[in-house]
């Protein structure tokens, strides 16, 4: 198979996004450090963008990028209340590691 | 071309989210996080959204992580976390889990979506008159998504105040503020 006549369709983008999205999943549910499962969650919320985006190409509409814009303001302001509730976690005990935080009171 | 700029985009792409997931250090994790980052950023150009890989590469990739990046150095956490398992079996337990998810997810993809009908906003990616993609996002976000845009505003508002009252409260201990020994109110002089 040549690789000029190979077409990637819309198929291709939704399985990397796929992956994208299992391995951040897969990441929350493994690693212990709290900031570095807000990564993984980045990871999962930046391939569901590009589903939206494959999605928008498959079907020939803009709607699925401006969908695109309210899940970056909705990501930004997660990450914004999230690093502060770490902030907050790590001046009451020295460590961010999911196993600690058990106990709902402070 | 474009075929090539794909593999190599998405194969980056994966590559970057395995090295987030699997990178000892926390900072080492965040830039790999903007090697993802960057690569679907690309991966969104080859999809005709120009103006979202742009978004991406400001918000996401500079903003975003030097966030992520500023939180790690603020509370000096840039060590590594210890390998062993808490819960036993958790971490076969999660793989297996995701390996179940990729294939549910693969299903799915693997159907073929594009139905041909017509466009549900009026405004299809290409061709039509509609001029760039920027005044085709513009031409939606600002008629059909105009309620859920000014929501969004709010949203940010909340975000903000949010993160300074509890990045800030908690900051302070109890004992920060000084208080009579016999009365208990607080010492204002």
């Amino acid at each position: 198979m040549t690789l000029g006549a190979f077409t990637v369709t819309d198929t291709y983008y939704l399985l990397v996004a796929a992956m994208i999205f299992t391995i951040g999943g897969v990441g929350v549910l493994v690693r212990r450090n709290v900031i570095v499962m807000f990564m993984c969650v980045e990871l999962m919320l930046n391939a569901v963008n590009l589903t939206f985006v494959s999605f928008a190409h498959a079907l020939n509409d803009i709607t699925g990028q401006v969908i695109v814009f309210f899940t970056l303001v909705v990501a930004a302001s997660e990450v914004a209340v999230g690093l502060a509730i770490i902030v907050a976690i790590f001046r009451r005990r020295r460590n961010a590691t999911a196993d600690d935080l058990q106990a709902l009171k402070g | 071309m474009t075929t090539f700029l794909f593999f190599v985009a998405a194969a980056t792409a994966l590559a970057g989210a395995f090295g987030v997931v699997l990178a000892r250090n926390p900072v080492h994790s965040a830039l790999f996080l903007v090697m993802t980052l960057i690569s679907v950023a690309v991966l969104f150009l080859l999809r005709d959204a120009e103006l979202i890989a742009a978004v991406q590469v400001i918000v996401y990739a500079s903003a975003i992580v030097v966030l992520f990046l500023f939180v790690i150095m603020l509370l000096g956490v840039d060590r590594k976390e210890s390998l062993e398992d808490r819960i036993p079996g958790q971490r076969a337990a999660a793989i297996v889990l995701g390996l179940v998810l990729l294939a549910e997810i693969v299903f799915l993809a693997g159907h073929e979506w594009a139905t041909g009908q017509e466009t549900a906003s009026g405004v299809p990616l290409q061709g039509g008159g509609f001029g760039g993609n920027v005044e085709r996002v513009a031409r939606v976000l600002f008629t059909d998504f105009l309620w859920a845009f000014e929501i969004t505003a709010v949203l940010l508002v909340i975000a903000v105040v949010g993160a300074v009252v509890l990045a800030r409260r908690s900051g302070q201990r109890p004992d920060a503020v000084p208080q009579d020994a016999e009365t208990g109110e607080e010492v204002t002089a």
